[in-house]
Protein backbone atom coordinates (compact mmCIF):
# COMPACT_ATOMS: atom_id res chain seq x y z
CA UNK A 1 0.00 0.00 0.00
CA UNK A 2 0.99 3.12 -1.20
CA UNK A 3 2.21 5.91 2.04
CA UNK A 4 0.52 8.57 0.55
CA UNK A 5 -2.75 9.39 -1.48
CA UNK A 6 -3.39 12.58 -3.87
CA UNK A 7 -6.84 14.37 -2.58
CA UNK A 8 -8.16 16.97 -5.06
CA UNK A 9 -10.68 19.07 -3.21
CA UNK A 10 -13.03 21.89 -4.36
CA UNK A 11 -12.24 25.07 -2.75
CA UNK A 12 -14.60 28.21 -2.82
CA UNK A 13 -14.84 31.37 -0.73
CA UNK A 14 -17.78 33.77 -1.67
CA UNK A 15 -15.84 36.48 -0.41
CA UNK A 16 -13.52 35.50 -2.72
CA UNK A 17 -14.07 33.17 -5.67
CA UNK A 18 -15.97 33.73 -8.95
CA UNK A 19 -16.28 30.08 -9.19
CA UNK A 20 -15.18 26.73 -7.47
CA UNK A 21 -11.53 25.51 -7.85
CA UNK A 22 -9.79 22.18 -7.18
CA UNK A 23 -6.82 22.42 -4.58
CA UNK A 24 -4.73 19.16 -4.01
CA UNK A 25 -3.44 17.55 -1.38
CA UNK A 26 -1.28 15.21 -0.16
CA UNK A 27 -2.67 13.34 2.54
CA UNK A 28 -1.68 10.02 4.50
CA UNK A 29 -2.65 6.35 3.07
CA UNK A 30 -4.32 4.69 5.95
CA UNK A 31 -6.53 1.41 5.77
CA UNK A 32 -8.67 2.10 8.33
CA UNK A 33 -9.44 5.49 6.43
CA UNK A 34 -12.56 6.77 4.83
CA UNK A 35 -12.48 9.92 3.18
CA UNK A 36 -14.19 12.03 5.91
CA UNK A 37 -10.74 11.03 7.91
CA UNK A 38 -9.16 12.52 4.73
CA UNK A 39 -10.64 15.33 5.13
CA UNK A 40 -10.31 15.50 8.88
CA UNK A 41 -6.85 15.15 8.21
CA UNK A 42 -6.49 18.64 5.97
CA UNK A 43 -8.32 20.30 8.47
CA UNK A 44 -6.13 19.11 11.29
CA UNK A 45 -3.02 19.13 10.08
CA UNK A 46 -2.62 21.17 6.44
CA UNK A 47 -5.45 24.08 6.26
CA UNK A 48 -7.84 24.48 8.51
CA UNK A 49 -9.86 26.81 6.22
CA UNK A 50 -11.16 23.75 4.21
CA UNK A 51 -14.72 23.69 5.07
CA UNK A 52 -17.10 20.37 4.99
CA UNK A 53 -20.10 19.00 7.07
CA UNK A 54 -20.07 16.01 9.18
CA UNK A 55 -21.50 14.76 12.00
CA UNK A 56 -22.11 10.98 13.08
CA UNK A 57 -19.06 9.60 11.54
CA UNK A 58 -21.11 6.24 11.10
CA UNK A 59 -23.47 6.58 8.17
CA UNK A 60 -26.77 7.67 10.06
CA UNK A 61 -26.88 11.44 10.13
CA UNK A 62 -26.45 12.19 6.41
CA UNK A 63 -24.33 15.30 6.52
CA UNK A 64 -21.00 14.26 4.93
CA UNK A 65 -22.68 13.51 1.57
CA UNK A 66 -20.27 14.40 -1.27
CA UNK A 67 -19.14 13.91 -5.20
CA UNK A 68 -16.03 11.20 -5.08
CA UNK A 69 -14.53 11.07 -8.53
CA UNK A 70 -18.13 12.18 -9.72
CA UNK A 71 -20.08 9.30 -7.95
CA UNK A 72 -22.48 10.78 -5.10
CA UNK A 73 -20.86 9.38 -1.52
CA UNK A 74 -21.48 8.86 1.74
CA UNK A 75 -17.71 10.27 2.79
CA UNK A 76 -17.77 8.64 6.05
CA UNK A 77 -18.56 5.41 4.73
CA UNK A 78 -16.12 5.29 1.77
CA UNK A 79 -12.80 4.23 2.10
CA UNK A 80 -9.62 5.60 0.84
CA UNK A 81 -8.04 2.60 -0.10
CA UNK A 82 -10.72 1.86 -2.87
CA UNK A 83 -9.12 4.96 -4.94
CA UNK A 84 -5.28 3.64 -3.87
CA UNK A 85 -3.36 4.49 -7.28
CA UNK A 86 -5.43 6.95 -8.61
CA UNK A 87 -6.04 10.79 -7.19
CA UNK A 88 -9.61 11.21 -5.67
CA UNK A 89 -11.57 14.10 -6.39
CA UNK A 90 -14.22 15.47 -3.78
CA UNK A 91 -16.44 18.07 -4.53
CA UNK A 92 -19.95 19.57 -3.24
CA UNK A 93 -22.72 17.34 -4.25
CA UNK A 94 -23.82 17.86 -7.69
CA UNK A 95 -27.08 20.27 -8.84
CA UNK A 96 -26.91 21.97 -5.22
CA UNK A 97 -25.62 25.88 -4.61
CA UNK A 98 -22.21 25.50 -2.70
CA UNK A 99 -21.93 27.74 -0.24
CA UNK A 100 -17.95 27.49 0.68
CA UNK A 101 -15.94 24.78 -0.45
CA UNK A 102 -17.83 21.39 0.45
CA UNK A 103 -20.50 22.72 1.59
CA UNK A 104 -24.06 22.70 -0.26
CA UNK A 105 -27.19 24.53 0.48
CA UNK A 106 -30.23 22.29 0.73
CA UNK A 107 -32.59 24.62 1.58
CA UNK A 108 -34.43 24.00 -1.30
CA UNK A 109 -34.93 19.78 -0.75
CA UNK A 110 -36.13 20.81 2.57
CA UNK A 111 -38.68 22.66 1.14
CA UNK A 112 -39.56 20.02 -1.02
CA UNK A 113 -39.86 17.61 1.55
CA UNK A 114 -42.33 19.36 3.50
CA UNK A 115 -44.52 19.32 0.29
CA UNK A 116 -44.89 15.97 0.62
CA UNK A 117 -45.90 15.91 3.97
CA UNK A 118 -43.74 13.13 5.38
CA UNK A 119 -45.43 12.71 8.78
CA UNK A 120 -48.66 10.64 10.18
CA UNK A 121 -51.41 11.87 8.78
CA UNK A 122 -54.93 10.99 11.18
CA UNK A 123 -58.51 12.36 9.93
CA UNK A 124 -59.71 10.34 12.72
CA UNK A 125 -57.96 10.06 16.29
CA UNK A 126 -58.40 7.51 18.86
CA UNK A 127 -58.94 8.31 22.16
CA UNK A 128 -55.75 8.05 24.41
CA UNK A 129 -57.37 5.77 26.46
CA UNK A 130 -57.99 3.04 23.71
CA UNK A 131 -54.39 2.35 23.50
CA UNK A 132 -51.58 2.77 20.71
CA UNK A 133 -52.10 2.06 17.06
CA UNK A 134 -51.25 -1.65 16.92
CA UNK A 135 -49.01 -2.96 13.69
CA UNK A 136 -48.12 -6.27 12.44
CA UNK A 137 -45.24 -6.58 11.10
CA UNK A 138 -46.49 -7.59 7.60
CA UNK A 139 -47.76 -4.01 8.07
CA UNK A 140 -44.46 -2.45 8.98
CA UNK A 141 -42.75 -5.11 6.07
CA UNK A 142 -44.61 -2.33 3.17
CA UNK A 143 -42.86 0.68 3.89
CA UNK A 144 -39.81 0.07 6.05
CA UNK A 145 -37.63 0.31 3.48
CA UNK A 146 -38.36 3.72 2.75
CA UNK A 147 -38.37 4.45 6.11
CA UNK A 148 -34.51 4.16 6.49
CA UNK A 149 -34.11 7.51 4.33
CA UNK A 150 -31.20 9.77 6.05
CA UNK A 151 -31.96 12.63 4.16
CA UNK A 152 -28.59 12.94 2.90
CA UNK A 153 -29.64 14.22 -0.49
CA UNK A 154 -27.44 11.79 -2.92
CA UNK A 155 -30.36 10.57 -4.85
CA UNK A 156 -30.76 14.26 -5.70
CA UNK A 157 -27.49 14.63 -6.80
CA UNK A 158 -27.52 11.23 -8.66
CA UNK A 159 -30.98 12.69 -10.52
CA UNK A 160 -30.61 14.54 -13.66
CA UNK A 161 -34.02 15.76 -13.80
CA UNK A 162 -33.76 17.24 -10.57
CA UNK A 163 -30.63 19.03 -11.99
CA UNK A 164 -32.34 19.85 -14.87
CA UNK A 165 -35.62 20.74 -13.60
CA UNK A 166 -35.93 22.63 -10.73
CA UNK A 167 -39.04 22.10 -10.01
CA UNK A 168 -38.77 18.48 -9.80
CA UNK A 169 -39.52 17.10 -5.91
CA UNK A 170 -37.25 14.89 -5.97
CA UNK A 171 -36.53 11.20 -5.41
CA UNK A 172 -35.94 11.07 -1.06
CA UNK A 173 -39.11 13.67 -0.61
CA UNK A 174 -40.97 11.01 -3.28
CA UNK A 175 -39.96 7.96 -1.21
CA UNK A 176 -40.68 9.51 2.05
CA UNK A 177 -44.07 10.44 1.19
CA UNK A 178 -44.48 6.75 -0.05
CA UNK A 179 -43.14 5.35 3.46
CA UNK A 180 -46.03 7.82 4.90
CA UNK A 181 -48.96 6.54 2.11
CA UNK A 182 -48.51 2.96 2.50
CA UNK A 183 -47.96 3.37 6.89
CA UNK A 184 -51.19 1.53 7.91
CA UNK A 185 -51.62 4.32 10.99
CA UNK A 186 -51.68 6.88 8.03
CA UNK A 187 -54.57 8.33 6.62
CA UNK A 188 -53.43 11.44 4.36
CA UNK A 189 -52.81 9.69 1.25
CA UNK A 190 -55.32 11.49 -0.46
CA UNK A 191 -53.96 15.15 1.32
CA UNK A 192 -50.33 13.91 -0.39
CA UNK A 193 -52.43 13.07 -3.84
CA UNK A 194 -51.45 16.84 -4.75
CA UNK A 195 -47.87 16.77 -4.76
CA UNK A 196 -47.45 13.51 -6.17
CA UNK A 197 -49.77 12.94 -8.82
CA UNK A 198 -48.16 16.29 -10.31
CA UNK A 199 -45.77 16.94 -13.18
CA UNK A 200 -43.36 18.45 -10.70
CA UNK A 201 -43.83 14.86 -8.40
CA UNK A 202 -43.87 11.51 -9.78
CA UNK A 203 -45.06 12.33 -13.34
CA UNK A 204 -41.73 14.25 -13.41
CA UNK A 205 -39.34 11.27 -13.02
CA UNK A 206 -38.21 9.69 -15.98
CA UNK A 207 -36.47 6.73 -14.07
CA UNK A 208 -33.01 7.15 -15.18
CA UNK A 209 -32.77 4.82 -11.40
CA UNK A 210 -29.46 5.99 -10.20
CA UNK A 211 -31.48 7.33 -7.01
CA UNK A 212 -31.69 3.67 -5.79
CA UNK A 213 -27.73 2.92 -7.14
CA UNK A 214 -26.43 5.37 -5.14
CA UNK A 215 -28.46 5.55 -1.76
CA UNK A 216 -26.53 4.47 1.01
CA UNK A 217 -29.18 2.63 2.91
CA UNK A 218 -30.88 0.84 0.32
CA UNK A 219 -34.24 2.66 0.47
CA UNK A 220 -34.89 2.53 -3.33
CA UNK A 221 -36.51 5.95 -4.40
CA UNK A 222 -37.11 4.81 -7.93
CA UNK A 223 -39.01 1.84 -7.06
CA UNK A 224 -41.05 3.89 -4.81
CA UNK A 225 -41.90 6.47 -7.37
CA UNK A 226 -42.38 3.98 -10.19
CA UNK A 227 -45.18 2.21 -7.56
CA UNK A 228 -46.92 5.59 -7.01
CA UNK A 229 -47.00 6.23 -10.76
CA UNK A 230 -48.67 3.12 -10.97
CA UNK A 231 -51.05 4.06 -7.56
CA UNK A 232 -51.72 7.71 -9.52
CA UNK A 233 -52.61 6.00 -12.34
CA UNK A 234 -55.04 3.39 -11.28
CA UNK A 235 -56.27 6.20 -9.14
CA UNK A 236 -57.22 7.95 -12.24
CA UNK A 237 -58.88 4.90 -14.02
CA UNK A 238 -60.92 4.70 -10.85
CA UNK A 239 -61.96 8.27 -11.24
CA UNK A 240 -62.83 7.67 -14.87
CA UNK A 241 -64.96 4.73 -14.29
CA UNK A 242 -66.92 6.25 -11.63
CA UNK A 243 -66.48 9.63 -11.28
CA UNK A 244 -66.65 11.75 -7.53
CA UNK A 245 -64.94 8.61 -6.53
CA UNK B 1 -22.67 44.26 -9.01
CA UNK B 2 -21.76 47.12 -6.99
CA UNK B 3 -20.25 49.19 -9.93
CA UNK B 4 -17.98 50.92 -7.40
CA UNK B 5 -16.16 48.66 -6.31
CA UNK B 6 -13.18 47.01 -7.23
CA UNK B 7 -14.01 43.29 -6.55
CA UNK B 8 -16.54 42.37 -9.57
CA UNK B 9 -18.04 40.18 -7.03
CA UNK B 10 -21.28 40.89 -5.72
CA UNK B 11 -22.09 41.95 -2.19
CA UNK B 12 -23.67 39.70 -0.05
CA UNK B 13 -27.63 39.52 0.40
CA UNK B 14 -28.88 39.84 3.68
CA UNK B 15 -29.99 37.03 5.02
CA UNK B 16 -28.94 34.40 2.26
CA UNK B 17 -25.02 33.68 1.51
CA UNK B 18 -23.63 34.08 -1.74
CA UNK B 19 -23.37 31.22 -3.84
CA UNK B 20 -22.01 29.18 -6.75
CA UNK B 21 -24.37 27.54 -8.62
CA UNK B 22 -22.83 24.80 -11.26
CA UNK B 23 -24.21 25.12 -14.60
CA UNK B 24 -25.94 21.50 -15.86
CA UNK B 25 -23.97 21.06 -19.35
CA UNK B 26 -26.13 19.45 -22.07
CA UNK B 27 -23.56 16.18 -22.09
CA UNK B 28 -23.98 15.53 -18.31
CA UNK B 29 -25.20 12.29 -19.80
CA UNK B 30 -21.98 11.32 -21.12
CA UNK B 31 -18.92 9.91 -19.22
CA UNK B 32 -21.08 7.26 -16.94
CA UNK B 33 -22.54 4.52 -18.25
CA UNK B 34 -25.50 4.33 -16.37
CA UNK B 35 -26.22 7.90 -17.77
CA UNK B 36 -25.50 6.84 -21.41
CA UNK B 37 -27.70 3.62 -20.61
CA UNK B 38 -30.66 5.71 -19.87
CA UNK B 39 -30.14 7.97 -23.18
CA UNK B 40 -29.85 5.21 -25.18
CA UNK B 41 -33.27 3.03 -23.37
CA UNK B 42 -34.79 6.26 -23.99
CA UNK B 43 -33.76 6.94 -27.64
CA UNK B 44 -34.87 3.19 -28.25
CA UNK B 45 -38.39 4.47 -28.08
CA UNK B 46 -37.82 5.60 -31.18
CA UNK B 47 -36.99 2.47 -32.60
CA UNK B 48 -40.61 1.45 -31.20
CA UNK B 49 -42.24 3.94 -32.57
CA UNK B 50 -40.58 3.11 -35.90
CA UNK B 51 -41.73 -0.22 -36.12
CA UNK B 52 -45.07 0.71 -35.12
CA UNK B 53 -45.11 3.22 -38.41
CA UNK B 54 -43.14 0.09 -40.40
CA UNK B 55 -46.11 -2.03 -39.61
CA UNK B 56 -49.20 0.16 -40.77
CA UNK B 57 -46.75 1.14 -43.95
CA UNK B 58 -47.00 -2.46 -44.33
CA UNK B 59 -51.07 -2.57 -43.58
CA UNK B 60 -51.54 0.36 -46.25
CA UNK B 61 -49.19 -1.34 -48.45
CA UNK B 62 -51.01 -4.62 -48.63
CA UNK B 63 -54.65 -2.48 -48.75
CA UNK B 64 -53.04 -1.10 -51.97
CA UNK B 65 -53.05 -4.55 -53.99
CA UNK B 66 -50.55 -7.41 -54.83
CA UNK B 67 -48.26 -5.25 -56.63
CA UNK B 68 -48.11 -2.32 -54.76
CA UNK B 69 -47.05 -4.85 -51.92
CA UNK B 70 -44.91 -6.41 -53.89
CA UNK B 71 -43.08 -2.93 -54.87
CA UNK B 72 -42.79 -2.37 -50.43
CA UNK B 73 -41.40 -5.92 -50.11
CA UNK B 74 -38.56 -5.07 -52.68
CA UNK B 75 -37.47 -1.76 -50.93
CA UNK B 76 -37.61 -3.38 -47.74
CA UNK B 77 -35.25 -5.91 -49.37
CA UNK B 78 -32.45 -2.99 -49.59
CA UNK B 79 -29.27 -3.51 -47.59
CA UNK B 80 -29.35 0.44 -46.08
CA UNK B 81 -33.54 -0.97 -44.89
CA UNK B 82 -32.30 -3.89 -43.47
CA UNK B 83 -29.24 -2.46 -41.68
CA UNK B 84 -32.04 0.52 -40.47
CA UNK B 85 -34.06 -2.33 -39.88
CA UNK B 86 -31.53 -4.74 -37.44
CA UNK B 87 -30.16 -1.27 -35.93
CA UNK B 88 -33.95 -0.14 -35.05
CA UNK B 89 -34.23 -4.31 -34.02
CA UNK B 90 -31.61 -4.46 -31.34
CA UNK B 91 -32.86 -1.25 -29.92
CA UNK B 92 -36.18 -2.38 -29.92
CA UNK B 93 -34.75 -5.85 -27.93
CA UNK B 94 -33.37 -3.71 -25.47
CA UNK B 95 -36.29 -1.35 -24.86
CA UNK B 96 -37.99 -4.38 -23.69
CA UNK B 97 -35.48 -5.32 -21.81
CA UNK B 98 -34.95 -2.38 -20.02
CA UNK B 99 -39.08 -1.84 -19.58
CA UNK B 100 -39.17 -5.80 -18.44
CA UNK B 101 -36.24 -5.52 -15.53
CA UNK B 102 -38.74 -1.96 -14.90
CA UNK B 103 -41.93 -3.84 -13.97
CA UNK B 104 -40.68 -5.41 -10.74
CA UNK B 105 -39.52 -1.53 -9.27
CA UNK B 106 -43.56 -0.47 -10.16
CA UNK B 107 -45.37 -3.66 -8.89
CA UNK B 108 -44.32 -4.32 -5.52
CA UNK B 109 -46.06 -7.55 -5.49
CA UNK B 110 -47.05 -9.12 -1.61
CA UNK B 111 -47.82 -13.11 -1.10
CA UNK B 112 -47.76 -14.24 2.24
CA UNK B 113 -47.17 -11.18 4.47
CA UNK B 114 -43.26 -10.57 2.07
CA UNK B 115 -42.65 -8.93 -0.91
CA UNK B 116 -42.26 -11.18 -4.07
CA UNK B 117 -38.60 -11.12 -5.25
CA UNK B 118 -38.08 -8.91 -8.92
CA UNK B 119 -36.45 -11.83 -10.37
CA UNK B 120 -40.11 -13.58 -9.99
CA UNK B 121 -41.92 -10.38 -10.70
CA UNK B 122 -39.80 -10.17 -14.01
CA UNK B 123 -40.01 -13.76 -14.94
CA UNK B 124 -43.53 -14.18 -16.25
CA UNK B 125 -42.79 -11.43 -18.75
CA UNK B 126 -39.94 -12.74 -19.69
CA UNK B 127 -42.22 -16.05 -20.93
CA UNK B 128 -44.56 -14.14 -22.42
CA UNK B 129 -42.21 -12.45 -24.57
CA UNK B 130 -40.65 -15.56 -25.39
CA UNK B 131 -44.26 -17.60 -26.23
CA UNK B 132 -45.24 -14.47 -28.11
CA UNK B 133 -42.09 -14.77 -29.94
CA UNK B 134 -42.01 -18.29 -30.54
CA UNK B 135 -45.63 -17.79 -32.14
CA UNK B 136 -44.61 -15.39 -34.16
CA UNK B 137 -41.52 -17.55 -35.53
CA UNK B 138 -44.26 -19.99 -36.13
CA UNK B 139 -46.38 -18.28 -37.80
CA UNK B 140 -43.74 -16.94 -40.57
CA UNK B 141 -41.86 -20.24 -40.76
CA UNK B 142 -44.58 -22.63 -41.24
CA UNK B 143 -45.19 -24.06 -44.54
Amino acid sequence: MAETIQLEVTRYSPERDAKPTLERFEVPMRPEWVILDALNYIKDKVDGSLTFRWSCRMGVCGSCGMMVNGEPKLTCATFLHKYEGKAVRVEPLRYFPVVRDLVTEISDFMRKLKRAKPWLIRRTEKALAEGEYLQTPEQLDTYKQFSMCINCTLCYAACPVYGLDAEFIGPAALALAQRYNLDSRDQGAEERMLALAHPDGVWGCTFVGECTSVCPKHVDPAGAIQQYKLKAAMHWVKSLLKPGT
Amino acid sequence: MNPESPNPLPHYTEYHPRWYRRPVSTYWWLGSWPYVRFILRELSSLAVAYFVGLTLMQIYGLSQGAQAYAELQEWLRQPAVLGLNSLAFLFAVFHTYTWFNAAPKAMAVRMGGKRVPEWAVAAPHYAAWMAASAFVLWFLLRR
